[in-house]
């Protein structure tokens, strides 16, 4: 399961954007979007989801619990 | 040890007056020397004690300058929206277009967008002197948008001075980047140098691709802020430092920060009061941490003083502020209007205003200086302080049913010292006077012995005298330090005479809400 952003809560700070080691994050209508497709969780690159650890709003930056979890290629 | 990280934070009352001036008298770094004595670029209107490569850089900066902040304006640009820490009085969820305080802004700008906009204002607001990028982030942790937008006003509009204002975490790694843009003016909030305290303050802190929290976290701030101010006096750039007075958190520590912040170089410290009104939705607003009075305020700042330069006219607004320090025209250039604007940058004629404005700024010293020549030789231990209406130009210039804050001087022997100001509700709106804002003006300027003002109509005039603040008109239109000083002495003559008897007045509370835009 990728993260997500819960559009409601998100301030369109632009923080977690840059922080995405996959380049999943775009602005999209105002807020923030993770791209389900290049979301890795920060698997093999960091200790914590990128996205979580910097955005200003808790439980904002969350797993997207509608998709399977991630698998790091074998 | 530390008095401060013992001391609980719900216990807070004016009783820490006391306790704030017992701490100040153990500490050496920062005596004081009596009050009124200390040249300051906060507090005077001339050099003082500043060396002059400083005053050069500074006398025509509003945020630096209390005495330029009459004359020359500055704007925000709001381009740097991500930040790398969470502080407890701030909550970036909140915008509101009557909303003034940091962290807040109604758009966001690109570094084109941002540029564009500086040359609007720049060519309607002759006075523009200062550009600062403050927000509504933090501009180090959005480096790339913060430079590219100091990049284009350089090329294009290289006498408007730069500044910038960071929490500090990443300043080390951009020390060298900003001097290339010739930025001079740097400002960083330390709210604390003992991460017990920090720890208080800041919930988390994201540092080289990590959540830190606590302890931890708060001493790699602290340790990186220093550093950062350590990097920028040794280049010779600039350094003020924003602290936030939490009452009980690190109002007694803040003289500990003073110390650590006057050897490492910083030239201006700005002790501003924690603004926690519940609605923002802040941790401290939510928790109940109350703000501090105007007494305890001043308090604070006045122990400071002794070997500092302090900074009193701070009015802590928004990352996208336009205008006067007070006023705020950022409405009139959103981003549709100035995409819309067809701008001509004119050197010539900023130059042209400046210098006029320049010539208004030595007439105003010398009216002081007359004044206060009569006022020698009158010796007197009473202190007092007033409230002025002004819109700028250091005159007394408005109206008093038409200001949103009062201007505050201490009045002694040893002439007018700027001390503070005062944000109210707007007291006359479509020009009904609504009574219950006029209480608001009196618990604001209530430790004040008189108010002067250009014009005030009858009601007020009466409920104030009643309140013990004796409204004063006839110095209408002429310069405010000029003035004060000879009501002073006028009121001397009356207390010396027996016709009055002089009374000390009580604490005054410090505005928490919206301002609300007169527009």
């Amino acid at each position: 399961m990728p993260f997500k952003i819960i559009a409601s809560q998100c301030t369109s700070c632009s923080a977690c954007e840059p922080e995405c080691p996959n380049v999943a994050i775009r602005e999209k209508g105002g807020t923030f979007v993770i791209d389900p497709k290049k979301c890795t969780e920060c698997l093999g690159h960091f200790d914590e989801p990128q996205c979580v650890a910097v955005c200003p709003v808790d439980n904002t930056c969350v797993i997207d619990t509608s998709l399977p979890r991630y698998q790091a290629p074998a | 040890m530390d008095v401060s990280a013992q001391h609980d934070a719900s216990s807070g009352n004016l009783a820490e007056v006391g306790e704030i001036m017992q701490a100040i008298a153990e500490h050496k770094g920062c005596g004081t020397t009596g009050g009124s004595g200390k040249a300051s670029c906060g507090s005077q209107a001339g050099q003082g004690d500043l060396p002059t490569e400083i005053w050069e850089k500074v006398k025509n900066h509003p945020c630096y300058s209390e005495e330029a902040h009459h004359h020359y304006a500055r704007m925000h640009v709001a381009v740097a929206p991500a930040c790398n820490i969470q502080c407890n009085y701030c909550n970036r969820k909140y915008d509101c277009a009557n909303e003034s305080r940091p962290g807040v802004v109604s758009e966001k700008l690109t570094p084109e967008q941002a540029a564009k906009k500086v040359l609007a204002v720049a060519s309607t607001i002759p006075q523009m002197t200062v550009l600062g990028i403050a927000g509504p982030g933090d501009p180090l942790a959005n480096p790339e948008k913060t430079f590219k937008t100091f990049e284009l006003i350089y090329n294009t509009a290289p006498d408007i001075k730069l500044c910038l204002s960071t929490n500090g975490l990443m300043l080390p790694d951009h020390v060298d980047t900003i001097a290339k843009y010739n930025v001079d003016h740097v400002t960083i909030t330390i709210n604390m140098v003992d991460p017990e305290i920090g720890a208080k303050i800041y919930p988390w802190i994201f540092y080289k691709h990590k959540r830190y929290t606590g302890y931890e976290a708060a001493k790699i701030l602290t340790d990186r802020q220093l550093q950062g101010l350590e990097m920028l006096t040794e280049r010779g750039i600039l350094c003020k430092v924003n602290s936030v007075m939490i009452p009980g958190i690190n109002d007694q520590h803040l003289v500990e920060v003073n110390r650590a912040v006057k050897s490492r170089g910083a030239f201006l410290h700005n002790i501003m009061p924690l603004i926690s009104a519940p609605e923002h939705g802040t941790v401290f607003g939510l928790n109940g941490q109350r703000g501090p009075s105007a007494q305890e305020l001043k308090a604070l700042q006045d122990s400071c003083e002794g070997e500092m330069n302090m900074m009193r006219h701070c009015r802590q607004c928004r990352a996208d502020a336009v205008g006067l320090l007070g006023e705020d025209r950022s409405a009139e250039f959103t981003t549709d209007k100035i995409m819309a604007m067809e701008v001509k940058y004119d050197a010539e004629t900023r130059k042209a205003y400046q210098e006029k404005v320049e010539e208004e700024r030595i007439a105003k010293v010398a009216a002081k200086q007359e004044e206060l020549a009569e006022l020698a030789g009158t010796s007197s231990d009473i202190k007092v302080l007033v409230a002025v209406a002004t819109k700028g130009s250091g005159l007394i210039n408005e109206h008093f049913g038409h200001a949103k804050e009062f201007q505050v001087y201490e009045l002694s022997t040893a002439g007018a010292k700027f001390v503070g100001h005062r944000r109210v509700d707007l007291y006359c709106q479509g020009g009904y006077g609504e009574e219950d804002s006029l209480e608001t003006i009196i618990r604001a300027i209530n430790d004040c012995h008189a108010v002067f003002v250009a014009k005030i109509g009858g009601c007020p005039k009466g409920d104030l005298i009643k309140a013990g603040i004796e409204p004063v008109d006839q110095y209408a239109h002429e310069f405010i330090e000029k003035s004060a000083i000879a009501w002073f002495k006028a009121y001397l003559d009356k207390v010396n005479s027996g016709e009055i008897e002089h009374v000390e007045r009580g604490d005054a509370a410090i505005r928490q809400g919206a301002l609300i835009s007169a527009a």
